[in-house]
This record gives structure tokens, sequence and C-alpha cells, in this order.
């Protein structure tokens, strides 16, 4: 019966459906659904028709069998038939049921080790045909025991006259050597006969019979060496043979051994001079006879190079080596491309000015559209990049990066950028490139090109107008690349002064007003495309700008500033992480640092020209040198005062009381809540204007004794109506002799608005004893809960 | 080393399939849709070996049959593609102007026979 929607069929019954009808069925099927169907009925009748033991089809059911398995069906009840099917006399059967076994007896089940009887029954019969088909389902899927008990009937029969026999032997032999490689002693001898053999075939298994077994054992190895001059006149006579029916592919006789010759010639010439020497010649006559017009001879080609390379070859082979390869570059077919790139980049370490040659060539491939392609060009670019040739080679990446695909750009552009590093003839120059390489590919470039950059440009004095202008109209056309951003704000705070100077020689005069900058500067913090950290060089810029600037604007930058530095108050809160990547900036060279301190005492004079609560300028000065300090990094310029002041907050309250400001909130003072031995720790105390209920203190621990403390865990406590955080440290030693202080942050909320009580726990070492203190802070000021 | 030999039509039926290395079944399904998949989507002009998780694939298409070898990265690339094209040449012989219809109603004989050229030189 049949389900509907097959055509119908005039079978006797579907136990002998031939395999053919079956397959044509299968193909019938218009859905998977159906598929399946049939074949689950097929696989019922074939299980009935193994139940009942039908010898004369079992073949046909067999095969059928293996058809559904080779769909992706599990057909693992046919394995005791194949079983049954090769111990059978006839050779329909053998053959079906060798087929099965190297389909579904693979080593991991359990009657594998069954079939290794029949094997050697057949093994000794000495029909062919039937030798033929043992040695071959033993070669599949022998396992390791299996190999042992046999490989003394393999070994026999690798010495028949039959060259059939002999060539499925050999292979034979190659698998059992590597699925049991003692096995090596047993067919190691018989390997330099079988080499004086007629047969291709036998000659390509004994190639990888031998590569398999050098690969395996030193002492092998040593004992082929032997046979190179042998290999050598083999493979000269097929090199110099005309044409041969049997063996041509393509005009050339036989690649296939001729790649498997040269592979095993340059396992044996490795490290070895002698042999090496023995094959230069024959290696020089295979690549100039070989006819590379088809892909069979480019094959042949292919190996002798990555032959030449690996074995101890003189010098001019070498060269034809490369030259070989950069021929293959010009050639239009692109898998051949795809292998010339391959192999010159393992060469350009060691043959570098042979591969320069091809550098054009190279060039050219990065512009192919296949993306493998032009990854492998763009790395072997990269590395042929020299003194002599970087500004040309510069020019060129800098163009392949504008165009190419976004995964590559990341590489280029980095790949440029340390080019011009290493290279670079003149800082103009170094320059100039770096910023091509921001605007054209900024996102991708690694974190520390900024870095670079700012450093770069800080240490070229005669180029800070240049430049300064240069970062100013690129960032005027484009704020979303956030390097060239973060490089182009620093730079226009540090140096703005030039920029609105006028003049330079280097560009064209560029007239800038004060409040294009400042609109400029203004658009990026508020760009939603800027990341918090070009927000943090905006503000710098800002802070640093309001500085230097003269004019009457000084007021409205003075409101604009406060509104920022409470902004900046938050973000310092939000972004530790980021103030931690501020204070690494690389340091300010001295000059940099001295403008700082000039122009901070012209602030001073504005200052006092406006009305304002009598607020000594003095330390409002310092303050802001310090808040410059702290944003610039540790400046080696001993003019400024130590130490910092690492409290942010306690700055920032101080930047808020400029004056001709809105009042601003009243600073809390500090408060010293314990002293012991040098050890000091303060309190400083921070109510952010827009969240009454918060109140932010830190912690400051600051070591004036001889000896460091280490260890320091400061732990809080607080009443149950608070809420307390504590955030993490800045470090666990205060350094001693007024080193480097430690700062804490803790958060508090207070909802209610009830009166402050903190309790303190301190643990540390200090010359060498572990102190533990627990006080409760007394005369807490009473702003800090009101 | 070859570590399998597929024969793939563009629907991405499996024609035949020849594993050098143990592979579960449904395994198996997985890696050829998948092999299949980026051989279908590369263009002419894109040189045909591509870089698959730890092998290399080299393919060639033969109408809307994929002829794809799975290797590792001991094998001489362009010998490779020579092979599957003396292959196709051999079943072209065999059964005189093979199509992919030969490939599929003779899978069983084409196992044979495949199993016994294969040994020569790769295994």
């Amino acid at each position: 019966m049949r389900s509907g929607g097959l055509l119908p069929r005039m079978v006797a019954s579907s136990s002998s459906l031939k395999l053919q009808d079956l397959i044509q069925e299968i193909r019938e099927a218009k859905t998977q659904a159906q598929e399946r169907e049939v074949i689950q009925k097929e696989c019922a009748h074939i299980r009935a028709s193994f139940r009942d033991g039908d010898p004369l089809h079992r073949h046909r059911q067999l095969a059928k069998l293996l058809y559904v398995h080779l769909l992706g069906y599990p057909a693992h009840f046919g394995q005791m038939e194949c079983l049954k099917l090769i111990a059978s006399p006839r050779f329909t059967d053998k053959r079906v049921g060798y087929l099965g076994a190297m389909l579904l007896l693979d080593e991991r089940q359990d009657a594998h080790l069954l079939i290794t009887n029949s094997i050697k029954n057949d093994l000794s019969q000495g029909i062919q045909a039937v030798q033929g088909l043992a040695l071959c389902t033993l070669s599949a899927t022998g396992s390791a025991e299996m190999c042992r008990d046999l490989a003394t009937e393999v070994e026999k029969l690798l010495l028949q006259p039959s060259a059939y026999v002999r060539k499925k032997a050999v292979l034979t032999a190659v698998h059992m050597i590597r699925k049991v490689p003692e096995l090596s002693d047993i067919f190691l001898p018989p390997c330099a006969q079988l080499l004086h053999d007629d047969h291709h075939g036998i000659l390509l298994g004994t190639t990888t019979l031998i590569t398999e077994l050098c690969e395996r054992s030193p002492a092998a190895l040593k004992h082929f060496r032997k046979m190179v001059p042998q290999l050598v006149h083999i493979l000269r006579t097929l090199v110099t043979t005309g044409y041969s029916k049997e063996h041509s592919i393509s005009g050339v006789s036989d690649p296939f051994l001729q790649v498997q010759i040269l592979r095993l010639l340059r396992i044996l010439g490795r490290n070895h001079e002698e042999s090496s020497e023995t094959m230069n010649d024959l290696l020089a006559q295979v690549a100039t006879n070989t006819d590379t017009s088809r892909n069979a001879g480019n094959a042949v080609l292919f190996e002798t190079v990555l032959t030449i390379m690996d074995i101890r070859s003189a010098a001019g082979l070498r060269v034809l080596a490369v030259n070989i390869l950069g021929r293959f570059l010009l050639n239009t077919d692109r898998n051949i491309r795809y292998v010339a790139l391959t192999s010159l980049l393992r060469l350009v370490q060691s043959d570098h000015s042979a591969v320069q040659r091809h550098r054009p060539t190279v060039v050219e491939c990065l512009w192919e559209p296949d993306g493998s392609l032009s990854r492998r060009a763009l790395e072997l670019s990269l590395a042929l990049v020299n003194s002599s040739n970087v500004q040309a080679m510069t020019q060129e990446l800098q163009g392949f990066l504008e165009s190419c695909p976004p995964d590559l750009q990341a590489d280029c552009a980095s790949g440029i950028l340390l080019a011009a590093e290493r290279f670079a003839p003149t800082k103009r120059w170094h320059i100039d490139t770096t910023l091509r390489v921001l605007t054209t590919a900024g996102t991708h470039v690694r974190d520390d090109a900024v870095a670079n950059l700012t450093q770069l440009i800080g240490g070229a004095q005669e180029l800070h107008a240049y430049s300064v202008r240069r970062l100013y109209s690129a960032l005027a056309e484009d704020i979303s690349q956030q390097p060239l951003v973060q490089v182009a704000t620093w730079c226009i705070g540090e140096y703005g002064d030039l920029l609105l100077e006028g003049s330079c020689e280097e560009t064209e005069p560029l007239q800038v007003e004060e409040e294009e900058v400042l609109a400029l500067l203004e658009r990026v913090l508020q760009s939603h495309m800027s990341l918090p950290a070009t927000r943090g060089y905006a503000l710098t810029a800002l802070v640093k700008l309001s500085t230097r600037l003269r004019g009457d604007n000084k007021s409205c930058l003075d409101v604009e500033l406060q509104q920022r530095a409470v902004e900046y108050n938050t973000l310092f809160r939000k972004y530790d992480h980021m103030r931690a990547a501020i204070l690494e900036k690389i340091p300010l060279v001295e000059r940099g640092g001295s403008q700082v301190d000039e122009e901070a005492k012209e602030s001073k004079e504005t200052a006092q020209l406006s009305e304002a609560a009598p607020v000594p300028t003095e330390p409002q000065a310092s303050k802001l040198l310090d808040l410059l300090d702290l944003l610039d990094g540790p400046s080696g310029d001993a003019q400024h005062p130590p130490p910092l002041d690492p409290t942010p907050g306690g700055a920032l309250i101080h930047l808020l009381n400029l004056p001709c400001a809105p009042p601003p909130p009243a600073p809390i003072p500090n408060l010293k809540v314990f002293e012991r031995e040098g050890l000091q720790l303060d309190l400083s105390f921070v109510r952010p204007p827009g969240t009454p209920t918060l109140l932010l203190i830190t912690v400051t621990a600051t070591n004036t004794s001889g000896g460091d403390v280490t260890h320091f865990i400061c732990q809080a406590a607080v009443p149950k109506s608070f809420q307390l955080q504590l955030q993490a440290p800045s470090g666990d030693t205060v350094p001693a002799q007024g080193g480097l202080p430690m700062t804490q942050l803790l958060r508090i909320l207070n909802p209610k608005k009830a009166p402050l009580r903190l309790k303190l726990r301190l643990t540390y070492n200090h010359f060498g004893q572990s102190v533990q203190e627990i006080f409760e802070v007394n005369n807490l000021p009473v702003e800090a809960w009101q | 080393m070859i570590k399998f030999f597929l024969m793939v039509n563009k629907q991405g039926q499996t024609r035949l399939s020849k594993y050098y290395e143990h592979v579960e079944i449904n395994k198996r399904t997985l890696l050829e849709t998948e092999v299949i998949k980026s051989c279908l989507s590369r263009s002419n002009e894109q040189c045909s070996f591509i870089e698959y998780k730890d092998f290399k694939l080299i393919y060639r298409q033969y109408a809307a049959l994929f002829i794809v070898v799975g290797v590792n990265d001991t094998e001489n690339e362009m010998a490779i593609y020579e092979f599957i094209h003396n292959f196709v040449e051999v079943l072209d012989d065999y059964f005189s102007r093979v199509s992919e219809l030969d490939v599929s109603f003779f899978s069983a004989v084409n196992q044979v026979f495949h199993s016994t050229w294969q040994r020569t030189g790769w295994s």
C-alpha cells in the first residue's frame, strides 16, 4: 500500500524493491515529512527482511539501507547483516557487505572486531578483487587491534605480483602506520623496493607511506635520506618525459605524484645540508620546466616554492622562489594570488629584500574585491613598509583606508599609525598622517592613538600653531569621530591663543573668533555622540581657555563654567574610571605647564574686577591650578605647589565660588577626625545642590611618618535611617613622608534630614604592627545634614 | 589531510558525503549546511579557498553541484583543486557525460568507486 501522492507502481512486493526505485520514490517526495515517511516504511520492510534471513536479496536490502544512511537516517540495525554478507562466498554480497562495514561499522561499534577474522580469510584467499575489498575496508576503518593482528598479512601482500593488490596494500599500510606507529619496523624494509616500481599508484602510495614514517620517527627519517637520489630520479623522469597518455593532466605528467614527492623531499631536506644540495638542481629544473598555463602546473610550482623555502637552499634558488611567487601575483586567477600572498607573508621575515621588489604588485592586490585576499595584501604591505618607501606606502594605505570594509579598517589604521611612528621623516608629516587617519577612520583606532598624538604635538613646539589650526578646521567639519574630537579639544585648550592670533605661515590664514571657539566646544559638550571622556576633554579645554582668553566675554564664560562645573562634578561621581584615565595622561611638556601658570595669574586680576563676597583670590587661583593639574596629570614642573588636593569635590566647590555667580552653596569645612603616629584622617563634605538629601564624604588619609601604612581598610557605620554606600578606595597603602594620600568616597543618603552620626573603623599595618581603631566622629558640622 | 569530501547541490541537498574523521550524524548535517552556505555566498570574483573554523574549504562549482573538500593546513590547495577536477573527469568517463542525477542514483556504486580512488595519495 502506498500513501497518496506517489505514482502508482507495479512492483511485486516492496521487499524486492530495487535500489533505483527506492531512490526514485525518495526523490519524488515533495516535503521532508513525506520523505521521512517513505524511508521509515522502507526501513520497516528492510528490518523484517533481515529478520526473515533471506540470503538472496540481502545485499539489495543492505544497499538500500546504505543509501538511506547516506541521507542521514539511522541505520545501525544493518550491522549484523554486513557481517553475514562479508562471510558469504558470493562477490556481490561481499562487495555490499564491505561497503556497509566501511560506512556503518566504524571503531566505535561493538561489532567491529568481528570482521577481523573475515578480513584475514579474505586477505589470504588469492582472488585479487576480494583482497582488494578487504584491504580497502581495513584501510578505511581498521582499529588499532585489528591493525596489529593483520600487519604481517598486509606486509606479505606488499610484494605480491599483482600491481592492483600492491597498491591497495600500500594504502592500508599507510593507515596502519597512522593508527599504530610501532608497526613502522614492519613496513620500513619494503619501501626501498617499492620505490622502484613503475606503477604510479604504488609510487604515490609509497611516497605517502615514507612521509608518514618520517614524520613519526627520526630514525626512519635518517634511513630514508638515503633514498633522496632515487626520489630525485623519479621526479626528474616525470618532469622531462613528454606527453604520457596515462598520466598527463593539462600537460603536466602526474602532478599529484610530483607534489607528493616534493613534499617528501621537503621533509627529508629540512635542516640537512647534504640532501638539500642534492635537490637543488632538480628544484630549479622543475621550477623552470613546468608549464604554468593551467592549474596543474601551478600546483606543482607552488609545492616547489614551499619546498625551496623550507630546505637549506642556495640563495639563488630562494630568489627564484620569490620571483615565482611574484609572477603568481600578477596572474589573474584569484586562487593563485591567494596562495602567493600567503606564502609571501611567510617569506617576508627571512627574505625581506627579495619580497620588496614585488611591492607594487602587492599594493595593487589591496584593491581586490575578495576579502581574504585584501586582508593578506594588507598584512603583507604593512610588513613591507620601511624608511625609504614609507611616504609612498602611507599614501597608498590611506587611500585604501578610505574605501576598505569596516573589519579591515581597524587593522589598517593601526598599521599606518605604527608605520608612521617608526619611520616618520618629519614631525609635521607625522602629525599630518595621524590627522588624516583619525579623520578617515577615527572610530577604529586603538585607544592610545590619542595619547600618542597629544604627546607628539606637545613635543613639537614649532608646530603648535600649525597643528591647532588644522585640528580646529577638522573639528569644525565633523564632531563625530571621538579620537579626533578628543585630540582637537585638547589642542584648542592648550594652544587656543595661538589659534586666535590669526597668522601662521604654514596654512592659509584662518580668522577665528573667540565665540566660534566657544560655540564649537559647547557643541561638542552637548552632542549625544560624545563619550564621557570626550566631554571631559572639552570641559578641560573650556577651563583652560578661561585662563587664556582676554576680553569681556569673561563674565559669560564664568557662568558657563559654573554650570559646567556642576556637571563636571556629577560626571566625576558617575565616571570614576574616567578620572583615573585622565589622571594618567602623559605629563605635559614643561612649557605647557608654565603657560598655565602665567595665565592663572591673569585670571587673578580678572577675578578681582567683579563684585562678590570677599573670597580670597589666592587660594582660588591655586585651586584652579590644582584643578588644571588634576586634569593634566602630574606635571614635571616644580613650580606647582605640593601636595595636590585629590578631592575634586573640594576644588570644585571653590571653583563654584568664583565671583559674579549665582550664590553658590557655602562650603562645608573639612574635619580632622583621627591622628596617630603620623597617620592622619580628614573628612571633607560635599552637598551637591541638586540632591538635598545626599551627602558625599571624602575620607583622606595622609601619612607624615617615616613608615608606610599598608593594608589600610576603612569602614563606616551610620544610624538606621541613613543609607550608606562605601565606594572603592584609591588604594590600600598610604606611603610615608607625605606621599600620595589615599582617598575613599562615602555616599550617605539622609531622607529624613536627621542629625548625622558616623562611626569609623580602621585597620592597618604600621611600623610592623597591626592596628585597629574604632571611634565615633564628633563635631560633625551642622551643614552636613541640614 | 583531507577531512571530508562533499557533493552538495544549490538547494542544500547532499548528494555524496565522505568523512575521513568521525563526525556525529547530527553534526554532519549542520556542517554541511554551514559549508554550503559559505560556498553559495561567494561570488565569481572570489577565490575558491575559504577558511572555515580550523579547516580550509576548497570548492568547485559544476553547474548546480558544489564539490567541497575540507582539508587541514598541510595540504597544497591547488593540488586539491586539481584533484577535484580529476575526480569529475573520471566520473564523466565512467558515466559518459555525468550529471547530478547520475550522482544521486548511483551513489552506492559511487561510494565504492570513490573510496578506492580516494586512497591514492590522500588519506
